[in-house]
């Protein structure tokens, strides 16, 4: 075991973990340790445009906006070393890593880990049925026809129909897969339009909502799936040879769970502050790991904000651990939000804005934070409640928050 | 059509049974086929049991499977050590949950006392919440068996048909028996794929014995293939089920059991269905959801954890309730029938068994002493060091230190040696069975592509 000392150690390395060390490096030693042969995350395979809006004021797609991240974190002193596997936790802020060169043991003075979200397969949902080939998640799809050039089927079923089921149907396109039907066990289909896929795509698919996937049909291929009208309990099959499950993102926090960091029951991923720091000392979480899923700038943007997080750690040494803040709550039909530690003090969070995930669509979004029983903001959003997709809304909320008051719960309105 | 194939003994069956009795057959002086339907061995009922090895302490006394379990499981657990099967001897915990369970378990001690098994023991209800922390409210005492083991019965299938092969024997993947014909010195049974002209034969056929015997005119048994639905939770789960737990036997039915698997997961059921389709291993909706209903009140907070996967195995029940095991001299014909999931810590003693049988019958059976060493397995058990870990092992190649499933931390370097093992995956099934590759929570979501870009590319050099 080879012992390695960084100053900043990034697990991941995604959008947010490249651009929290292309924001570090130039002040300090950054070692980003990702485990694929290629650094970039998914966006590698995520062969679209959309990418880098908000981030890097550009629209690109997903695999020139991967290599522009991973640029920039060479450029800016970052080492990036890729098929680097961190297989678990050697102290407060050392790790084991697995390399080709051999094993490591990693410490650093403040660890962040971007570790990122995967999609619920579905095994995970408990969708009954046979195990043929033929069934994807979006990440599995993208990963076959983008980095191995593979064709996925010709009649495909996409489970979901919100931001990543438009993305999967847009691979399967590529690869002269047609997707016959989307589903969603909601009452709306949420249309690529109001999702910000380009309209240019010209994408037409039927939409099945209120519709459950009860199982998958085929012994060696998949031969179709059944369907359940959850409001009738009218069931049907539907013929595919490809059903893709997207969307129901569980955050990849292994790693995190074995340093026995505090989870937040709700996102499944570490509970951070505006700061993102997380309840061990040193060790920040960011991007998708912390909120499942938001868009790649998003999660970028958090690795810029972390960065002043990190230096400030290192300003203050022991005297930077908090105290603890007050609890932040989503209430129903609201399913998470983050960060979900408040602390009067901590100053905004990346962005300004909370991310909310809903679980119930409001074209007019309005929310209303309370603690103790008394409502201290209300804020009318300029945008919709979709689900599937962020709810952003400005940390101003947070504003009259008191620090011996309880839980703050915010809901909509 | 090609001359048959002429051996002394052929084999009907690679599950784990034909597997064990291959292997002992070909440590002797005779010529053995072992014959498989498909693609791969271990790949029917063998493949998704509870990979419990047991004790037999719940065995019925006196029966031919009390005594075959008793002896498997000292068989197998050496084996084990030379072959490098995994196994973990976690014990078990029988919970009682009414009064009339609880009432059962010195019935229960007593039985496993006439079973051979000493070691058992009747503890409280404290002694129950201490072993088992995350229980549901309500246990009401227990019976420790500290023997029970978890095993990997898909390393174990595949060592034992890896030294049969060693030793000789021919083994024939994708060859289904259609007919037999009793000749009065050999026995031609007729494959799609070509003859095979035995002297002996042995019936290992699992889930289709019953057909096989019936091919060779007997009329005495019925597999009913059994269906047991199981769910495998999240590694993240495992220090819930530190043993495992298993139901007391009661007129509630038949409960499910929560054990921790070898490779790290915590596994629930299984569910028992009788079907008619014996090849039906698919999961149904009624099934999971009894399952999450047992284990809500089992282990209520294992339902908070993800869940990896979910798989239905069949058993080969039938109307007997011991093993149905008959030698017929006149067609030097051995039956290994209604072999249930005990039959994974009875195979060895089951393939000892088969061999006095057959000499019994007058079958020349000569110990070999030139065997080659018993094969050492590529380890896939969590409690075992692997490839990941191994500083020295990657110094020496790289690929070991190239991880290419993520979840469940399987090399490139394993991958390769699967691939060039002597008996290769077949398919991505196969491929997972021998290196635990896609078995975890992602489900491929990340190395997917990759795995079956390498499986492809293995199957591209080999066609």
């Amino acid at each position: 075991m080879t012992e390695v000392r960084t100053e900043v150690l990034v697990i991941g390395g995604g959008p947010a973990g490249l651009s929290a060390a292309a924001a570090l490096a130039p002040a300090c030693r950054v070692l980003v340790l990702d485990r694929e042969p290629e650094a970039g995350g998914i966006p590698r395979h995520s062969d679209h445009t959309g990418y880098g809006v908000r981030d890097l004021r550009t629209v690109t797609t997903g695999p020139r906006y991967a290599r522009r991240l991973v640029d920039a974190a060479l450029a800016s002193g970052a080492e990036v070393r890729t098929e680097a596997t961190v297989t678990g936790w050697a102290g407060e802020r050392t790790v084991e890593v697995t390399t080709p060169q051999g094993r490591l043991a990693v410490t650093a003075d403040a660890v962040v880990l971007a570790t990122g979200a995967r999609e619920r397969p579905r095994t995970a949902r408990l969708v009954a049925g046979d195990r043929p080939a033929g069934v994807l998640s979006t990440g599995l799809l993208q990963n076959l026809v983008h980095l191995q050039h593979r064709s996925p089927g010709t009649r495909a079923v996409v489970v979901g129909s919100e931001l990543v089921s438009w993305s999967a149907v847009l691979t399967l396109r590529e690869a002269g897969c047609s997707t016959v039907l989307m589903t969603t066990e909601r009452p709306h289909g949420e249309s690529y339009a109001a999702l910000r896929v380009p309209a240019s795509t010209g994408l037409r698919v039927p939409v099945a909502t209120r519709t459950r996937v009860v199982r998958v049909v085929g012994r060696d291929r998949v031969e179709g799936v059944d369907l359940e009208d959850l409001a009738t309990g009218r069931r049907r099959h539907v013929p595919c040879d490809t059903v893709v499950f997207t969307g129901d993102w569980i955050p990849d926090h292994e790693l995190a769970r074995l340093g026995g960091i505090d989870l937040d029951p709700a996102t499944k991923g570490p509970r951070v502050d505006a700061r993102l720091r997380t309840s061990a000392p040193g060790v920040f979480a960011i991007g998708n790991l912390v909120h499942p899923v938001d868009t790649a700038d998003v999660a970028a943007l958090d690795g810029r904000h972390v960065a002043d997080a990190v230096r400030r750690w290192f300003g203050g040494g022991a005297a930077a651990v908090p105290a603890p803040g007050v609890d932040l709550v989503a209430d129903a039909p609201l399913t998470w939000v983050a960060p979900s530690v408040v602390r009067p003090g901590d100053g905004v969070p990346a962005r300004s804005r909370l991310l909310l995930w809903t679980d119930e669509r409001r074209l007019a979004a309005r929310v209303s934070v309370s603690q103790s029983g008394r409502e201290i903001a209300r804020r009318t959003l300029p945008w919709p409640a979709v689900p599937g997709r962020v709810l952003r809304v400005p940390a101003s909320v947070l504003d009259e928050v008191r620090a011996d008051a309880g839980p703050v719960h915010i809901r909509l309105v | 059509m090609s001359a048959p194939l002429e051996v002394d003994v052929a084999v009907v069956g690679g599950g784990i049974v034909g597997c064990a009795v291959a292997r002992e057959l070909a440590g002797h002086d005779v010529s053995v086929a072992l014959i498989e339907a498909k693609g791969d061995v271990g790949d029917a009922t063998s493949k998704a049991n509870t990979a419990i090895l047991h004790t037999g302490f719940d065995a019925v006394p006196g029966s031919l499977e009390s005594r075959l379990v008793r002896r498997g499981y000292e068989l197998l657990s050496a084996y084990a050590d030379d072959a490098g099967v995994p196994v973990e001897r976690v014990g078990a915990l029988l919970v009682a949950w009414t009064d009339e369970e609880l009432a059962s378990l010195p019935k229960l001690l007593a039985k496993a006392g006439d079973n051979g098994y000493e070691h058992g023991e009747i503890v409280d209800a404290d002694e129950v919440y201490r072993r088992v922390p995350a229980l549901g409210p309500g246990a009401l005492g227990g019976l420790s068996i500290p023997d029970e083991s978890i095993v990997c019965s898909w390393t174990a299938a595949l060592a034992y048909a890896t030294e049969a092969v060693h030793r000789g024997a021919h083994l024939l993947l994708r060859h289904r028996v259609s007919a037999v014909e009793v000749g009065d010195e050999r026995t031609v049974l007729r494959t799609d794929r070509g003859d095979i002209s035995a002297r002996w034969v042995v019936n290992a056929a699992g889930l289709g014995a019953d057909h096989l015997d019936r091919l060779l005119g007997h009329d005495r048994f019925t597999v009913v293939p059994r269906r047991g639905e199981l769910i495998v939770f999240d590694k993240l789960a495992r220090p819930l089920a530190p043993c495992i737990v298993l139901p007391v036997p009661s007129s509630r039915g038949k409960g499910v059991l929560i054990s921790p698997t070898v490779y790290g997961n915590v596994m629930l059921g299984p569910t028992a269905e009788d079907l008619d389709d014996r090849a039906d291993t698919s999961t149904s909706e009624a099934g999971l959801a009894s399952l999450l209903e047992k284990g809500r009140a089992l282990m209520p907070v294992l339902l908070d954890e993800e869940v990896t996967t979910t798989y239905a195995g069949l058993r080969a029940a039938t109307e007997h309730s011991d093993y149905v095991v008959d030698l017929d001299a006149a067609q030097r014909y051995l039956l290994l029938g209604g072999i249930r999931s005990t039959g994974l810590t009875a195979s060895m003693a089951l393939a000892e068994h088969a061999v006095e049988l057959l000499r019994g019958a007058g079958a020349v059976l000569t110990a070999r002493t030139d065997l080659p060493p018993t094969p050492r397995m590529p380890n896939v058990g969590e409690a075992f060091p692997r490839p990941y870990a191994d500083d020295a092992l990657i110094a020496g190649d790289s690929d070991y230190g190239r991880v290419v499933c993520f979840c469940e931390r399987v090399t490139r370097g394993e991958l390769r040696d699967a691939f060039a093992s002597t008996i290769p995956p077949a398919d991505v099934d196969g491929l997972r069975r021998r290196t635990r590759a896609l078995m975890g929570r992602c489900q491929g979501f990340y190395c997917g592509a990759e795995v079956t870009r390498l499986l492809d590319e293995h199957a591209g050099t080999t066609s």
